[in-house]
């Protein structure tokens, strides 16, 4: 407590920046998770391909993926946008699958009535297919979050400033306080994270909470 | 009109589901489509907005060829109605009736007024309009479908058993409302049901399909009723069916006899062994025995509720069985309003039946004849 009060402009200062690299990969992930999943379920023969490949980036080793992204991409090494990218795959690798168990979650009876109204293509997908996917989606990205947070944390290493800082330097200098700071500081912004997401889900579907019983 | 002209549907696991099927849904009528499971109706149905293709032969619609239309642009065209409404639960009552119209581009007030108008036409209380399909029941569910099927006030509607998810006293309701509703619009309608009461009941024409998608008659329901065209479809119609082809012959002919009446709460005068009770505005309420009331008023619990009440304008079937289960053999008989008019007994009513011309059968075409002449329709 003492380290965090003595040193706490520095910790907001890391905790915006962490929460700015697990943050914006977040919304890119599913932004560009959205047209794979529906592909993956659009083409039932491309659902293998699409969700094996993209789970198995999540595999990659961070600290590796953190490395070899100035290689692929062509930027400086100290560059966060390495970062961003790489938090971007993970996300994707947990995302694609999420969006294509949600779009197929859609009961048969609702799509065949959007078919026989005369939906198609994207209006399809984005009147009715996604707002109906929208609690399978939000509860894939609540994964998604805590994991982006956990995962950033090791930016440090490549010299990514976040609150992973907080844990390598109180490692090295067994400054306890510091190391604590570290951990409850990602276990808060987590948290905050998967509140606004459950919030933002509740908000997206007015009709999951809406009173039930018949009139 | 909706013409099917040698439509055959296989699947691609070798199953037909439709087997060159040739039929003519007339504009501004009712053709139920009805069939055991297996038969291709729901299969038939799909083909004409394109929801299943053909593998061989064509449908169209008032002359032009389905297949050669934009998909989603003739869907637009057609209500449909599905089991269990197939409601949106993302959106509102109002925002699932305004679907079609907002996807053919009308502005948002224009939607938003049919959307409440179809709420009336349908009979659901406005209230309703905000709330989700969840919040609904069966019923109201299915309402929100037709209400829905009608907003661009499509030509043509596609129902495929709109009414099987919902109890039977509601059903009942949902099919008269329907009928009279259609009535009023007139839409060129293609009922899909396995109900063969319901295909008889809605029906202004009733396609019996058999397992395998093939045609087994197309007729009238009086006439089907009459002459089944084989064994499989008299087998289908049932066996009380000449008990059902009653509800098709009017009762205006029936010569009714008055029936002393006592209004609930009045001590009966009479002391005929039954007595009618009535109450203010003479609707009646059901039998008493005067020997049991003896000299007190008719009371709620004193009466025999067991009689069915015909209408005067209705079918002979409804009389008949007014008849039969009134516990005074005499069946009760109101007008449009449910004012008692008389009553009137069994043999009565059978000797009107007697009276009735059956229709006749066609000895040329056994599976279309007594079906509905288009010949001089449009197309």
């Amino acid at each position: 407590m003492d380290w965090f009060l003595a040193n706490w402009p520095r910790v907001i200062d890391l905790a915006g920046s962490h929460l700015y690299l697990s943050g914006v990969p977040l919304v890119v992930g599913l932004v560009l998770s959205v047209p794979l999943g529906w592909a993956a379920v659009r083409w039932r023969a491309s659902y293998p391909a699409i969700i094996t490949s993209s789970g198995l980036l999540y595999t990659i080793p961070s600290l590796a993926l953190f490395i070899v992204m100035p290689l692929i991409l062509g930027t400086r090494i100290l560059d966060p946008f390495n970062v961003l990218a790489a938090m971007t795959v993970y996300t994707l690798a947990l995302l694609v699958r999420t969006v294509a168990d949600g779009l197929s979650a859609v009961p048969d009876h609702v799509e065949q009535a959007a078919t026989a109204m005369g939906y198609g293509g994207l209006r399809r997908l984005f009147g009715v297919q996604l707002p109906l996917a929208v609690p399978v989606i939000a509860s894939g990205l609540r994964v998604a979050s805590v994991s982006n947070v956990s995962i950033v944390s090791v930016a440090s290493l490549i010299g990514v400033s976040q609150l992973g800082d907080l844990l390598i330097d109180g490692y090295q200098r067994v400054i306890y306080g510091e190391l604590l700071t570290g951990i409850l500081a990602c276990v808060v912004l987590a948290l905050a994270l998967d509140r606004l997401i459950v919030l933002g889900a509740r908000l997206l579907t007015p009709w999951q909470t809406a009173g039930g019983g018949a009139a | 009109m909706i013409r099917f002209d040698g439509v055959t549907k296989q699947f691609p696991d070798g199953t037909t589901a439709v087997d060159d099927l040739s039929l003519t849904a007339p504009t501004g009528k009712i053709t139920v489509l009805v069939g055991p499971s297996g038969c291709g109706k729901t299969t038939s149905l799909r083909m004409v907005n394109r929801m299943i293709e053909p593998t061989r032969g064509g449908i169209s619609l008032d002359g032009q060829d389905t297949g050669r239309m934009d998909a989603a642009e003739l869907r637009r065209g057609i209500g449909y109605v599905i089991q269990h409404a197939g409601l949106f639960p993302h959106r509102t009552v109002l925002d699932n009736i305004g679907t079609v119209p907002r996807l053919l581009g009308w502005d948002k007030k224009k939607v938003k007024d049919r959307s409440r108008e179809l709420l009336e036409v349908v009979g659901l209380d406005p209230k309703l309009g905000n709330r989700y399909p969840t919040q609904l029941s069966g019923g109201q569910q299915q309402r929100v479908g037709v209400a829905r099927a009608l907003a661009a006030d499509p030509p043509v509607m596609l129902m495929d058993e709109p009414f099987s998810a919902v109890d039977p006293i509601v059903r009942d309701q949902l099919q008269d409302e329907f009928l009279r509703l259609q009535d009023e619009l007139g839409k060129t309608i293609v009922f899909v049901t396995h109900d063969i009461d319901e295909a008889i009941k809605l029906g202004d024409q009733v396609a019996v399909l058999r397992v395998g998608g093939t045609l087994a008659q197309v007729a009238e329901p009086q006439y089907l009723l009459a002459h089944p065209a084989d064994d499989f479809v008299a087998d289908f119609v049932g066996k009380d069916r000449g008990y059902r082809a009653l509800q098709f012959e009017h009762a205006p002919r029936l010569t009714l006899h008055s029936e002393p009446s006592v209004v609930v709460g009045e001590t009966p005068s009479s002391r005929a062994s039954w007595l009618l009770v009535v109450d203010d505005d003479r609707t009646p309420l059901g039998w008493v025995e005067p020997a049991r009331v003896g000299d007190r008023p008719v009371a709620s619990e004193d009466l025999h509720r067991g009689g069915t009440v015909a209408r005067a304008s209705g079918s002979l079937r409804g009389a008949l069985d007014a008849a039969l289960s009134s516990p005074a053999r005499r069946g009760v008989l109101v007008d449009n309003d449910g004012v008692l008019v008389g009553t009137v007994r069994a043999h009565e009513v059978l000797t009107a039946i007697e009276e009735t011309e059956r229709p006749e059968r066609d000895e040329d075409d056994p599976v279309h004849g007594g079906a509905m002449d288009v010949s001089g329709e449009r197309g």
